[in-house]
């Protein structure tokens, strides 16, 4: 059974008509071609699909698109704005946050949402907003320090030097 | 060597794919889609060891949606396998299958769903057969037989090799161990599970885009598995979404991809499911080891008697490799005179084992350097004073014969020893865990230790995995008057960055920036050849041809520039995207002018680079796994917490140093230090793949537990230079030498915590209880393997030991002569 949907992503309205058991996953990756949204689990464990829905980190494999009609969904391709790349992403190229990348999108998400509640969060809190999102080759730790150095530009976004 | 000596080298840049990966516009394996593209899916084998006796496809191939149904008949038949004595796979099984989850059959269907419904609808008739799932069940039946080659029953592989009289050096000893341990079986868990999209076109010819560490093996077992000819194949390695070893082999999905394509005419994905990628496998080997080494007083080796029993699983994949792999580096790190190792690798029905990072190597180097640890304590020796002092030789050879080159392992002891507080924190925790001072029930009781291990590991294999006389890396640079530089490399980036490398080497070479340099890598058709990214090669390998290319690029260039500007050519520099004579730099012309000259000089300008490693295999049957150009080494001080009640570790902070030969980018090897620590602390904690009954006991993500950012610790890492004579620019490995001494440090200091020897990994707090419990009672107070499997090695291969021999002057390779063609 097929429904009709109005998704909202990334500012964009798209028409669709999906079966009702399609997970928002699949709807970005498949219907609308925005395959930055990573999947590594299929089952709400890894946290490689996070998606923001309303600013609200969801696993869009578990999420369905017939529920979130009128929620301002964000993916990573949202995550510019304007050519100008988020300081999230600016600082995850820099220091090297980013190995093979499988997990970045869902990673820069879920850090986009911490900052947006805790502008100037601890090294503990960032970890603990990043406790559901795996990632097998950086070993955490550039990617603490990228989330580390965003913060401080987007509060000071005249400081341009690297946290390290 | 003065720092300024470089403009790339040595830079924290960013890697030249990062921007797309911040972004989403990387296109993994699974990104990618085709104009009437089909899904495919495979039907797996529920039994663990079954004879099939019949398949009936035809409810599925009338399901609508179905485009294609095969089976093992419609290909080939013919076996396959990653190592040329190990042709023992079949994409889709015909007569048997050796575990759960090997491919039977394979659907192409309109989508996923339709697909995943016509696999169900495919009627397998099994005959089951005993299944053996352990290295004590396939010794104990030997009349069953899971294949029916290899070197006994059930026996993948049996090695002996002997370097001098161990015998000999035992009785010479003042201290002689033997211990027994235990390594489980644990997976790569790459975030990106497999996928494969191929397309046979209309002209009779193949593409395969594939998640895959090595392109060019699958491009040559493709044409074997499919008899087509290799020319008319392509394989394109896309971005990897991290690999560990866990895509090196050839497998069904991809094969089963290509056949459907071709019976249908249509492209064809094939994405496997995360549960599929914990069968799939190929990691880390489940080994048993017993290892007896003799001590002198002061805490030197007199020798050394490694024995090892590999589970191997199902099939041989690498597994001779592996097998090496769990003796042959030993003796690379310490000085040890005199060695013999024995090996054996067993059919078992489980996933087959293979490589994962660090190949073989990790399990030894647990039991080795647990071993040192408790001869320390013997001899009543500090930890790391005793292994600075065996440090093996710069410039010598070990007593298996592989040379070594440069060794920066002692500044590597003195850094994690200093950093960590090693000095002072020893004994204060040792009072201690010695004070035991009784606390109120309600308080937890933690105990803290420091622990420390070292290592070394090779970069890149002296040997292909199949005898030639050919490149093991090529590369092509090519310029023209745009000023833009493409480099050409089958070398695959799974995250690593080595498309970064090329390109900070070239930009180097010419004096131009990173950004001004495209890399087109890993394409069969378009790239040279390079073997793939294993054995921590790439950068050493692909760098060395890339510079050679890329110093023939500017041979080029400078012969014109030298004939416009009326000077000798050996007076140029290239520096700052110019070219020009250092003292008359108002004259230096721009790169993309200089270029411009060339090609009207020379025509084209694309050159060529290639590299193959210096011919330095032991003169032995078995000689040719363990060689190197160069070996990496870390040496790792662990500081952590373990709570006696609960037998929970937390780690508090980790000291590596690594001997990189030098930095490329800094960067990038702090990166593969870390994410080596991480895997490597999951190996020692948490991560087992381990079996109930014939099945997977744990194939989710939420069940094999890995390390999230709440159970890896601050990690402290110190880079040592030591300009290694056979690396490009002096470089050597980082991505897989940093793994080993966190494991076996985890260990030691657990033991000096809490004083329980667990010799055994994953260290899980069951284990830590029940060795609490052992000390209380006043019984020895050690977790680990009491028992050896009935076993006879073969008789060993005895050889001379070349032990302390000098190192040839740097040994010549082949295609390294620097005039340009």
């Amino acid at each position: 059974m097929k429904t009709h949907v109005t998704l909202t992503v990334n500012a964009e309205p798209h028409e669709l008509l999906v079966p009702v058991h399609k997970t928002l996953l699949e709807v970005l990756r498949e219907d609308l071609d925005l395959t930055g949204t990573k999947h590594g689990c299929e089952l709400g464990e890894c946290g490689t699909c996070t998606v923001l829905v309303d600013g609200e980190p969801v696993l869009s494999c578990l999420a369905l698109p017939a529920e979130l009609e009128g929620a301002a969904i964000t993916t990573v391709e949202g995550l510019a704005e304007g050519g100008r790349l988020h300081p999230l992403q600016q600082a995850f190229a820099e220091l090297g946050a980013a190995q093979c990348g499988y997990c970045t999108p869902g990673i820069l998400l879920t850090a986009r949402s911490l900052l947006e509640t805790t502008p100037a969060p601890t090294r503990q809190q960032i970890k603990e907003a990043l406790a559901g999102n795996l990632c097998r080759c950086t070993g955490y730790t550039k990617i603490l320090d990228a989330v580390e150095l965003a913060a401080l530009r987007l509060r000071r976004p005249a400081v341009e030097g690297a946290a390290r | 060597m003065s720092k300024n000596r470089f403009s790339v080298v040595g830079q924290p840049l960013p890697k030249i794919d990062a921007w797309g990966k911040v972004t989403g516009e990387t296109r993994y394996a699974d990104d990618l889609a085709l104009p009437r593209l089909a899904h495919g899916r495979l039907l797996r084998s529920a039994h663990a060891h079954a004879r099939i006796a019949c398949i009936d496809t035809s409810r599925a191939r009338a399901l609508p949606g179905v485009y294609a149904v095969i089976t093992g008949a419609d290909l080939p038949r013919v076996k396959f396998g990653i190592l040329p004595v190990s042709q023992d796979e079949e994409a889709l099984c015909t007569e048997k299958v050796r575990m759960v989850g090997d491919a039977i059959a394979a659907v192409a269907a309109v989508d996923e769903e339709t697909a995943e419904r016509a696999c169900r609808l495919i009627e397998v008739e099994y005959e089951p057969l005993p299944a053996l799932m352990s290295i004590q069940d396939s010794l104990a039946h030997p009349e069953i037989r899971i294949h029916e080659y290899g070197d006994g029953p059930n026996v993948h592989k049996n090695v002996a090799l002997q370097f001098g009289d161990v015998e000999a050096a035992f009785a010479r000893a003042d201290l002689v161990r033997e211990d027994v341990f235990h390594f489980e079986g644990n997976t790569h868990l790459p975030m990106e599970q497999h996928a494969a999209v191929a397309h046979w076109m209309a002209d009779g010819k193949l593409t395969l885009w594939s998640s895959t560490q090595t392109p060019h093996y699958v491009h040559r077992l493709l044409a074997k598995i499919l008899d087509v000819p290799a020319a008319h194949i392509r394989v394109v390695a896309a971005p990897v979404g991290g690999g560990f070893g866990g895509k090196l082999d050839p497998f069904a999905h991809e094969i089963a991809a290509c056949k459907l394509s071709q019976l249908t005419g249509r492209p064809v994905k094939i994405a496997c499911t995360r549960e599929e990628v914990f069968y799939i496998h190929r990691g880390r080997h489940p080994v048993l080891m017993w290892i007896k080494t003799g001590f002198t007083k002061q805490g030197d080796i007199t020798g050394c008697h490694l024995r090892t029993w590999l589970d191997g699983g199902a099939y041989g994949s690498y597994g001779v490799a592996s097998t090496f792999y769990t003796g042959v580096i030993n003796p690379v790190t310490y000085k040890m005179p005199v060695y013999k190792f024995e090996g054996a690798r067993v059919f078992t029905n489980r996933p087959p084992c293979g490589p994962k990072r660090g190949h073989g190597t990790p399990q030894p180097r647990f039991a080795l350097e647990c071993q040192l640890d408790k001869a320390a304590e013997q001899l009543g020796l500090d930890p790391a004073d005793m292994r600075r002092r065996i440090v093996a030789e710069p410039f010598t050879k070990t007593a298996n014969h592989l040379t070594v080159t440069t060794i920066g392992l002692e500044e590597c002891i003195d850094k994690v020893v200093e950093a960590s507080g090693w000095r002072d924190k020893r004994p204060r925790y040792q009072a201690a865990a010695a004070a035991q001072t009784p606390k109120p029930l309600w308080q937890p009781r933690l105990r803290k230790g420091v622990g420390i291990a070292c290592s070394a590991y090779m970069t890149g294999a002296g040997t292909a995995i199949y005898w030639n006389n050919m490149p093991h890396s090529g590369v092509v640079v090519r310029a023209d008057r745009s000023g833009g530089v493409t480099i050409l490399c089958g070398a695959t980036d799974i995250g690593q960055g080595s498309d970064s490398i090329l390109a900070y080497l070239v930009a180097e070479v010419l004096g131009i920036e990173p950004k001004d340099v495209h890399v087109h890598p890993a394409d069969t058709s378009l790239t040279p050849v390079d073997l793939g990214s294993y054995s921590s090669r790439v950068t050493l390998m692909c760098g060395q041809a890339a510079i050679q290319a890329g110093e023939r690029l500017k041979a080029a260039v400078f012969k014109a520039v030298a004939a416009k500007l009326g000077v000798d050519a050996s007076a140029l520099v290239a520096r700052e995207r110019k070219i020009g004579v250092a003292d008359d730099w108002d004259k230096a012309l721009t790169f993309a002018q200089a270029v411009e000259l060339g090609e009207a000089m020379h025509g084209v300008l694309a050159f060529p680079g290639s590299y193959a490693p210096p011919k330095r295999a032991g003169k032995y049957k078995g000689g040719g796994v363990g060689p190197s150009p160069c070996y990496s080494y870390s040496a790792c001080v662990v500081e952590l917490t373990v709570d006696e009640d609960t037998g929970t570790v937390v780690l508090d902070d980790v000291w590596i140093a690594h001997d990189i030969g030098r930095a490329l980018n800094p960067l990038l090897v702090e990166g593969q230090v870390e994410g080596s620590i991480y895997m490597g602390i999951g190996e020692a904690l948490m991560e087992e793949q381990v079996f109930r009954k014939h099945l997977h006991k744990t194939p989710s993500m939420l069940d094999y537990k890995s390390p999230t950012t709440l159970e890896t610790p601050e990690i402290h890492t110190y880079l040592v230079e030591t300009d290694d004579p056979e690396g490009p620019f002096g470089a050597k490995e980082a991505g897989q030498g940093p793994l080993l001494p966190v494991i076996p440090a985890i260990a030691n200091a657990i033991y000096q915590a809490v004083g329980v020897r667990i010799d055994e990994v994953p260290i899980t707090p069951d284990k830590i209880v029940k060795g609490l419990e052992l000390k209380r009672q006043g019984k020895p107070a050690r977790i680990g393997p009491d028992k050896l499997p009935l076993f006879t090695f073969k008789e060993p291969l005895v050889v001379d030991s070349a032990f302390g021999q000098p190192a040839e002057a740097i040994a010549v390779r082949p295609f390294a002569e620097e005039t340009p063609r």
